[in-house]
């Protein structure tokens, strides 16, 4: 069964149509790279998936849970709350602005959803949240506050803020886009290192090497719509005009 | 009369102005928050009165607010209060005044907060009333705290408007001891109390905001 279903994903902000019928499928585990240029979408994707926006029309789907679907007329119609909430806890989203909280040191970011959100203990909190960062290379960085670490550690305080939920799929919207590429390649090592996780993972990114690499399955997007999808490999090597137009930039490095 | 008559008269009218001041902030502060809520609403309803209720506050003198309070029951509806209501009247027309401005401090803090905050919390599952109160309402403190102190300055010296309706505090004592001693000392000492107090307010307002300092 898929993690993950949206089908004819539309939606529009005024005038401008983002999505235009968008369908994506995210399996148990599965690694997922969204690319395109900017304003193709992907970001927008990956707030419909996440629920930060709601979509105008088509059908989101977590496991058999349907959060959203359209009526006779085409539009979306999203579930009641209790279903809302379910779902809620099944993925995490990792933001471009990390988004950490100012006044919580590092360790209450991690720990704090776990304790409030999710009713465990504080002592079982605290070890999830101080395994997470040790894995993270930021154990030693538990009592300090966001201000006072790197973007790419802060973004390392966030991946674990989410890990520390247990998702069963994280997202990452342009994790790296905020980042100098010494602090780049450090949030990447992160991210590769969650693959023995065996958690889904859908991520909208410009790293194109990084993209190849970690992914099962590559998006491209353009306009709001998949203009090619498949293994790394074949759409790295597609002959589709808007994709070569796109890679042109990168094809010399990959 | 000796300098230190004047003194102790005047000190019993300043715990009436601090009784004043400090009864204000209980209320207003926490009022405050509730009309930057309503203010905020999406319910055009709820949002227009509070903005009609906060622009009649800030745009009308505090005297005349004391006095709509103070006399507008008797000269409105005929209802004969007892003269200990100057006191209820002073604490009722603060707290309204104070709430409508303190109302406006919190919706720019409440405001400028990036909605980054409120995205995260969601994804991570906090409802909208943990938001509010762990999340959102701790940093808008740090931010609002510089025009707070202000407000709250302001106020130490506003204090002396219940003269108008004859409350016995401080600048009621001092200019009633000023006519019937023809002297300008009760003014001055009075005026020395006000410095004082103010002075002991901006100090603590100070080490409440080094100790939010703690982050940025």
């Amino acid at each position: 069964m898929n993690l993950l279903e949206m089908k004819n994903v539309k939606k529009s902000f005024g005038d401008l149509q983002v999505l235009r019928d968008i369908s994506l499928e995210v399996g148990d585990g599965e690694i997922v790279s969204i690319i395109g240029p900017s304003g193709s979408g992907k970001s927008t994707l990956l707030r419909c998936a996440t629920l930060l926006e709601n979509m105008d029309a088509g059908m989101l789907k977590y496991e058999d849970e349907v959060v959203a679907k359209n009526d006779p007329d085409g539009k979306a119609v999203y579930a009641d709350r209790k279903t809302i909430k379910k779902v809620k806890s099944a993925y995490g989203l990792v933001f471009q602005q990390f988004n950490l909280f100012p006044h919580w040191n590092v360790l209450r970011n991690v720990t704090d959803a776990v304790i409030n959100v999710q009713k465990k203990s504080r002592a079982e909190a605290e070890k999830i949240g101080k395994e997470l960062l040790d894995k993270m290379g930021l154990i030693d960085k538990a009592e300090y506050y966001p201000y006072q670490l790197s973007g790419g550690q802060q973004q390392r305080v966030a991946i674990a803020r989410a890990l520390a939920l247990n998702p069963k799929v994280l997202f990452f919207d342009e994790p790296t886009s905020a980042l100098d590429p010494e602090l780049t390649g450090e949030v990447l090592k992160v991210i590769k290192s969650l693959k023995e996780l065996h958690i889904a993972m859908v991520i909208v990114t410009h790293e194109m090497a990084f993209a190849r690499d970690i992914s099962d399955k590559v998006i491209f997007m353009a306009d709001g719509v998949i203009v090619e999808q498949g293994s790394a490999e074949e759409v790295f090597n597609s002959e589709n005009e808007r994709m070569k137009l796109f890679l042109g930039r990168y094809k010399d490095i990959l | 009369m000796p300098i230190s008559q004047i003194i102790l008269e005047l000190f019993e009218g300043l715990l009436v102005s601090v009784q004043i001041f400090a009864i204000t902030l209980l209320f207003s502060l926490p009022l405050g928050l509730v009309v930057a809520l309503g203010r905020m609403s999406k319910n055009s309803t709820i949002s227009g009165i509070t903005k009609v209720y906060i622009s009649i506050m800030r745009g009308t003198p505090l005297m005349l607010q004391l006095f709509v309070v103070y006399y507008g029951p008797y000269y409105l509806f005929n209802i004969k209060l007892n003269p200990t209501y100057r006191n209820m009247a002073v604490y009722i027309g603060f707290v309204i005044n104070y709430a409508a401005y303190f109302a406006e401090i919190y919706r720019s803090g409440i405001q400028s907060m990036p909605v980054g905050q409120y995205e995260a919390a969601e994804i991570l599952g906090y409802n909208k009333v943990q938001t509010f109160f762990s999340i959102i309402m701790p940093q808008v403190i740090k931010r609002i705290l510089p025009s707070v102190t202000n407000e709250v300055i302001t106020l130490v010296k506003d204090t002396s408007l219940a003269f108008s309706i004859s409350v016995m505090e401080m600048f009621t004592k001092a200019k009633a001891l000023s006519s019937s001693q023809t002297s300008m000392t009760p003014l001055i000492v009075a005026g020395v109390f006000y410095y004082v107090f103010n002075f002991i307010v901006a100090y603590l307002m100070d080490k409440a905001e080094k100790k939010l300092d703690y982050y940025k």
